[in-house]
């Protein structure tokens, strides 16, 4: 869209059209050192008890379904098929954190591990999620922030 | 919450490697025992095998769902059984017969389902059992072919797998299957899906893990058709990839089609060494 014709669009729609992102970081233009992002993708602070929802959400993050998470104990079955990310954020650094939610691959060579903001993944996408990232470059700002929360080793 | 306390402790001393999540929840040496036949359910490889050693997909299922499926009484799968009991000698089709009017009892296909899918020299290419079913239906019956997945063919493939009870899987694959073999084997390990996994990532790299509610098998057929208490019915071991497929958020193949036929094959070839117990029960 050209910026000229912006005028012509009412600023209440503005609000609700990818002109609200317009500081977001595209999924293809995410610049990678070392597996580790540095730059924020969205410019916009994280917000962790969001983060925390998307990260146990099983149509979003569904982290849950691969990592023992303590801090979520509230919720029932966690996955067995990652490391535990009790005390997380002591391991790596927050560019390496966003890193790996950006694109795990770059990190852990061939990992199952879903990259959640890349747009070319697996072979015949279901058409719903062709050319789509797992989540939206704010929600994994929000997961980052969470995983930020998780500092200690904690003792059921 | 007893599992979790232990990959935590786990995961305490060995949260930098990368490779520990296959120590947790190891299934055990379990044999079952159904209607007096004795069927091991973990069982060494085959040399060349990718997998250490197999188990069937029953080791990993919670204790209730596995007792359903050691008494034919409780096995709600049975009940399709007898309904493919009635259809095997109800005549269809134009040429007025019935499946027993040419193979006689059921017990006359003993051995079959652990041998198949196999090469059929007169069609040029592998043949599944739903393949050898749909194609007696036309050429013999002068019937229409049965859904590749639907009820019916799931009924009559578990009629058939039980006369095969406890008998040890043995697919060939070489001479002029083997192409078709490759073939499935490059299905089974390649990436797809938004999700990006194959499913050697699931059932060969974290077989006896938990995967948040489910706790992953070795995605093996030895049991198929499987009744499954999610959607209370016999389900085709097509069904299950597909539904595997679109788990990962992938457009699942064709069930029936060239590809679905093809990983059918291989996966069945990975059981090389198990017994066959289907119909089982899964959730
Ligand atoms: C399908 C499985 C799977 C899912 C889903 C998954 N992960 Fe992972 N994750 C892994 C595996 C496996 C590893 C270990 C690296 C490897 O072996 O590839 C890992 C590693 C990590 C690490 C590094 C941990 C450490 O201590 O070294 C972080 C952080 C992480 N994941 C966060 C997440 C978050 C946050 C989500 C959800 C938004 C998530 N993961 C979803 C499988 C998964
Ligand atoms: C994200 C992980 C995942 C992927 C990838 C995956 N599956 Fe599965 N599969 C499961 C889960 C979970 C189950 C149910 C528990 C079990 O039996 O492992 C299952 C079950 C199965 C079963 C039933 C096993 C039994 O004994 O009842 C088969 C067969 C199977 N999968 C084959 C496949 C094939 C073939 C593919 C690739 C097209 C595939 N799976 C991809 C997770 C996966």
């Amino acid at each position: 869209m050209k910026p000229y014709k912006l005028a012509l669009i009412p600023a209440s729609l503005l609000a609700m059209t990818s002109f609200a992102f317009a500081g977001e970081i595209k999924a293809d233009d995410v610049v990678f050192a070392e597996g580790a992002v540095t730059a924020s993708l969205t410019g916009v602070a994280g917000d962790a008890a969001n983060g925390r929802k998307v990260f146990a959400n099983r149509k979003q993050g569904n982290c849950l379904a691969c990592h023992v998470n303590t801090d979520l104990s509230e919720q029932p079955f966690h996955g067995e098929v990652g490391p535990p990310l009790d005390g997380v954020a002591g391991r790596w650094e927050e560019a390496q954190l966003r890193g790996i939610l950006v694109n795990s691959k770059n990190t852990f060579e061939g990992s199952i591990m879903p990259s959640f903001y890349r747009t070319t993944n697996g072979a015949r996408p279901l058409k719903k999620f062709d050319g789509k990232t797992i989540l939206s470059a704010q929600q994994v700002e929000d997961v980052l922030a969470y995983l930020k929360t998780l500092q200690e080793w904690r003792v059921l | 919450m007893k599992k979790i306390t232990k990959s935590i402790l786990a995961g305490g001393m060995l949260a930098l490697s990368l490779g520990f999540a296959t120590q947790a929840n190891e299934p055990t040496d379990a044999v079952m025992t159904i209607d007096g036949v004795t069927i091991p359910t973990h069982v060494k490889a085959p040399a060349g095998s990718p997998l250490p050693e197999l188990f069937s997909g029953w080791v990993f299922r919670s204790t209730e769902t596995q007792a359903m499926q050691l008494d034919d009484f409780d096995n709600p799968g049975m009940i399709f059984v007898d309904q493919a009991w009635e259809t095997w000698s109800t005549p269809e089709g134009s040429a007025g017969k019935s499946c027993a009017d040419c193979h006689g009892e059921p017990e006359s296909f003993a051995g079959l389902r652990a041998v198949m899918p196999k090469w059929n020299e007169a069609a040029g290419e592998v043949y599944t059992l739903e393949d050898y079913i749909n194609e007696s239906r036309v050429k013999y019956m002068g019937a229409d072919k049965w859904k590749y997945s639907g009820g019916k063919m799931a009924a009559m493939v578990a009629l058939i797998s039980l006369q095969s009870r406890g008998d040890i899987i043995n697919v060939k694959t070489d001479g002029p299957a083997a192409a078709t073999w490759e073939k499935g084997k490059e299905i089974y390990y390649t990436r797809v899906g938004q999700l990006d996994m194959s499913c050697a990532n699931c059932h060969e790299d974290n077989y006896g893990v938990m995967i948040r509610a489910d706790h992953l098998s070795q995605g093996q057929l030895n049991g198929f058709p499987a009744y499954r208490l999610k959607n209370a019915k016999l389900n085709t071991a097509q069904g299950r990839f597909k539904g595997c497929m679109k788990n990962i958020r992938a457009t699942p193949y064709k069930v029936g089609g060239e590809e679905f036929r093809a990983l059918q094959f291989y996966v069945a070839s990975r059981g090389n060494g198990l017994p066959i117990e289907g119909p089982s029960v899964r959730n």
